[in-house]
C-alpha cells in the first residue's frame, strides 16, 4: 500500500510498518493532531458528490478521517464512466479529487459495495458518520409496449458502454442493421449519445473511448439521428454548451428542426423572460433552423429535432427480432397550474418513426438499499439539508449519523460542479450537528472507523483496492493510451481492473 | 492549491502533447517543490488565455500588481495583491482562498464564480464570450454582475475591484429549519 505521493515526515516513517498498522497509526497521528479521537466519516459512493463532500469534510473539521468506499475498483464515478469522452476539459477535475485522495486522513476503497460486502447498519456501527453518495445507478423506465425489444437500450447502458463500464463492456449495440437512430429525451446525455452516434470517428479515436466502442462505431451505418422531445424547443433540458457543440461542431451533418415548432405561446415567453439558460437554447435552436435550411448535400449524416412527440409504443421490425419503429402521439403544452410549468398532453394524432436503434434518455434513477428510507416516487432519500429522514411524512425523525449528497439526495440532474454545493450543504448540516454534540456517544460505544471496516472486509474476504490500486490502474491505462495516441486506454472488465490494480 | 497541481494534472491540461515515456507515479514521486516552478509557469499562461506577453515576463509581474478584495462564503474579506495579467481564479489559489476552479481554467465548469460587488467594475470588464455565457448560466446563485474567475484577468482598470464568493451555505443557520424540531431515531433499531 505504498503511497506514490509526497508525504509529512510522519507518515514517510510509517512505510516502513506493514499495510495495516500503518493504516491504524496514521489514524493515531491524525487523532493526536485534533487531540482527540478522530471523527470517524465513511462516505459511499467517489464520484463528484463524494470527493466534493470527502474535500469539505476534511477542510471542515481538522479530526476527521474520512474513507471513501466505492463498488468499482476506479473511483470518480460519472467523471469516469458518464461524461463524454470527447469532454476531456470536463474530466479534469479528477486533478482535485486525487489531491483530496492523497490527504493523510483520506482512504479509498474500491471494489467494496454497500449492500452487499459490507451493510448500511454495520457502516452505521462501525463510524460516527456515513454519507451516501452512490448516484442513480439504474433507469427510469417508459413503461410503454414493446419495451424489451432488442436494439433498445438506456441512453445510460450505451454511455457506461463507450465509457467502458465493467458493467457494460458486453452490451454490443447493434450499430450495423440500420441507418436511424431514435433517442427518446433532449437533455445532455441524449445531446452526448447523439454526438458519439454522428461524429467523425477519427477525432474520437483520440479520446479515451473504449476501444471496441471505437471500433463499433466505425463500422456503424447509422446517418440518421432522431431526437425526440415531448415539449418544444423553449422546454429542452440540455445546456446552451453541449447544445452549441452539437449544432455548429460536427462535422458533415445536416441539423433539422422544424421551424413551425419554434412559435412560442404567450406561455412560452413567459417561460423564457423567467430562464435565462431556456431564452439562450431557445435561440441557437432558433439560430440553426435558418442556418441549416436550403443546405442540401447528399452525403450528409442527419440529425433531426423532433419536438411535440412522445413515445406510445415500440413496434418490432418485419421479422420481428428488433426494433422497427417507434410510435409517437403528437402533444401540446398545458400549464400545470401548480408550479406554473407547462406539461406535454396527447393529442391523439399518432405517426410511426421506423429505426433500427433507440435510446431512451429520459432519466437516470437511484436505488435503495436494506435499511435506507426510500422515497420511490421521486427516486430519492428524504432529507433535510442532507440529513436523512426516516420517511418522506412531515413527523419524520433524523436518522443520527447519516448523511446524503448528489444524485440520491436531490435527483439525477445537474452538473458536476452542482455537486459542490450539494455537498457544501450537506457537509454543513454535518458539522452543525457535531458542534451539537450528536456523535460524543456513551465512551463505551466509541466508534471504531476504518479499523472496524477493514475488519469487516477481511472477515468477508473482500480484496479491496486502496488508491494506489487505482494509480497501477490508471498509470496502465495511460501507457497503453500513448501507444495509440489516446489520453488512455481504458481497462473494461472487472478482472483486468482487479489484475492491474495489483 | 495550484502549488500543488501534480505534474499529472499538467499532462491533462497539455493533452495535446503528451509527453511520452513518462511515468505518472514516479513523476509524482518527486517533491512538491520541484514541480512548483513548471506549475506556475504552466498556470499562467494556461489560465490566462485572454492575455499575452505579461504572464511570462516575472520582472513585469512584481512591477505591476492590483488591489482586490475577495469576500468568502462568511463574509469575511480578504485584500490580495494580484499581478497584471494574471487571473482572479489563479490569484485566489496563490493566496489561500476558497474558490474552486474544477476545470482549471478552460472554460467547462462554472465553478470559480465570482460576483463584482460593484457594477462600475463589472463594466469595466470585456463582455464575456459565448462559452462563458454557456458556463454563466449554470453557476450557482448567478447575478447580473457574475463572472467566471479564470476569465477575469488582472489590468490597471480593475485596481480595487471586489469578488464576493457565491454560497449555498451563507444564510444556512437562519434559513434552516432547526434540527432539535426532530426526534432523533435509533441507528440500531
Amino acid at each position: 500500500m505504498g503511497r506514490a505521493r509526497p508525504l509529512h515526515h510522519a507518515a514517510r516513517r510509517l512505510l516502513l510498518l506493514p499495510p495495516r498498522l500503518r493504516g491504524f497509526s496514521s489514524s493515531s497521528a491524525a487523532a493526536a493532531a485534533s487531540s482527540r479521537e478522530p471523527l470517524h466519516v465513511c462516505v459511499v459512493g467517489s464520484g463528484p458528490a463524494g470527493f466534493y463532500t470527502a474535500d469539505k469534510m476534511l477542510k471542515g473539521h481538522q479530526g476527521a478521517q474520512v474513507d471513501i468506499i466505492d463498488r468499482l475498483p476506479t473511483p470518480f464515478g460519472l467523471v469516469r464512466s458518464g461524461v463524454a469522452p470527447d469532454h476531456p476539459e470536463t474530466k479534469i477535475v479528477v486533478n482535485q479529487f486525487s489531491r483530496v485522495a492523497a490527504n493523510d486522513r483520506c482512504s479509498f476503497y474500491g471494489n467494496v459495495t454497500l449492500g452487499m460486502d459490507v451493510s448500511l447498519s454495520e457502516l452505521r456501527k462501525t463510524y460516527d458518520i456515513v454519507v451516501l453518495a452512490y448516484g442513480a445507478e439504474s433507469d427510469r423506465s417508459l413503461g410503454i409496449p414493446g419495451e424489451d425489444l432488442r436494439g433498445i437500450h438506456s441512453a445510460r447502458e450505451f454511455v457506461w458502454w463507450y465509457n467502458g463500464h465493467p458493467d457494460m463492456c458486453n452490451l454490443a449495440p447493434d450499430l450495423q442493421s440500420t441507418d436511424s437512430a431514435v433517442v427518446l429525451g433532449q437533455g445532455n446525455v441524449a445531446l452526448d449519445v447523439a454526438r458519439i452516434l454522428l461524429c467523425c470517428t477519427s477525432e474520437l479515436a483520440a479520446t479515451d473511448i473504449a476501444d471496441y466502442a471505437l471500433d463499433a462505431l466505425n463500422g456503424s451505418t447509422i446517418r440518421k439521428v432522431y431526437l425526440v422531445g415531448r415539449r418544444g424547443p423553449v422546454q429542452a433540458a440540455c445546456t446552451a454548451k453541449e447544445l452549441r457543440e452539437i449544432l455548429g461542431g460536427l462535422k458533415n451533418v445536416r441539423v433539422f428542426i422544424n421551424e413551425a415548432d419554434l412559435l412560442k405561446s404567450p406561455s412560452d415567453e413567459e417561460e423564457i423572460r423567467n430562464s435565462r439558460i431556456q431564452r439562450r437554447v431557445y435561440e441557437l435552436l432558433s439560430k440553426a433552423a435558418i442556418a441549416h435550411k436550403g443546405n442540401n448535400n447528399n452525403d450528409q449524416k442527419e440529425l433531426h429535432f423532433v419536438f411535440f412527440r412522445r413515445p406510445t409504443r415500440f413496434l418490432p421490425s418485419e421479422d420481428g427480432s428488433t426494433v422497427g419503429a417507434v410510435q409517437l402521439e403528437k402533444t401540446c403544452l398545458k400549464d400545470d397550474g401548480v408550479a406554473g410549468k407547462q406539461v406535454a398532453v396527447g393529442t391523439g394524432e399518432f405517426e410511426d418513426l421506423k429505426c433500427g436503434l433507440v435510446l431512451k434518455s429520459v432519466g437516470y434513477k437511484s436505488l435503495p438499499v436494506e435499511g435506507l428510507p426510500f422515497d420511490k416516487y421521486r427516486g430519492v432519500v428524504p432529507n433535510l439539508k442532507g440529513r436523512v429522514l426516516s420517511s418522506e411524512s412531515e413527523n419524520a425523525t433524523v436518522e443520527p449519523g447519516l448523511y446524503v449528497v448528489g444524485w440520491l439526495k436531490r435527483g439525477p440532474t445537474g452538473i458536476v460542479a452542482t455537486n459542490l454545493h450539494c455537498a457544501e450543504e450537506t457537509v454543513a448540516s454535518i458539522l452543525e450537528d457535531e458542534k451539537k454534540g450528536l456523535f460524543m456517544g456513551p465512551s463505551d460505544s466509541k466508534k471504531e472507523g476504518r479499523r472496524g471496516l477493514l475488519e469487516i472486509l477481511e472477515q468477508k474476504n473482500i480484496r479491496f483496492v486502496p488508491f494506489d490500486g487505482w494509480e497501477k490502474i490508471d498509470c496502465k491505462e495511460k501507457i497503453a493510451g500513448e501507444l495509440k495516441n489516446k489520453p488512455r486506454e481504458k481497462i473494461t472488465s472487472w478482472n483486468e481492473l482487479l489484475m492491474a490494480a495489483n | 492549491m495550484l502549488a500543488r497541481v501534480s505534474r499529472l494534472g499538467l499532462r491533462a491540461l497539455c493533452r495535446a502533447s503528451p509527453s511520452p515515456g513518462q511515468n505518472p507515479l514516479t513523476s509524482r514521486r518527486h517533491g512538491a517543490e520541484a514541480v512548483i516552478s513548471r506549475v506556475n509557469h504552466v498556470g499562467n499562461t494556461f489560465f490566462c488565455s485572454n492575455t499575452n506577453a505579461t504572464s511570462n515576463d516575472k520582472s513585469s509581474e512584481s512591477e505591476a500588481k492590483i488591489s482586490v478584495t475577495f469576500i468568502d462564503k462568511d463574509g469575511e474579506e480578504k485584500l490580495v495583491k494580484v499581478p497584471i495579467g494574471m487571473s482572479m481564479l489563479e490569484a485566489a489559489h496563490e493566496n489561500d482562498i476558497e474558490l474552486e476552479g474544477a476545470c482549471e481554467g478552460s472554460l467547462a465548469c462554472s465553478t470559480c464564480h465570482v460576483i463584482v460587488t460593484d457594477v462600475d467594475y463589472y463594466n469595466k470588464l470585456e463582455d464575456p464570450v459565448d462559452e462563458e455565457n454557456d458556463m454563466l448560466d449554470l453557476a450557482f446563485g448567478l447575478t447580473e454582475t457574475s463572472r467566471l474567475g479564470c476569465q477575469v484577468i488582472a489590468s490597471p482598470e480593475l485596481d480595487g475591484i471586489r469578488l464576493a464568493l457565491p454560497s449555498a451555505t451563507r444564510n444556512f443557520a437562519v434559513d434552516g429549519i432547526q434540527l432539535s424540531g426532530f426526534t432523533m431515531a435509533d441507528p440500531t433499531s
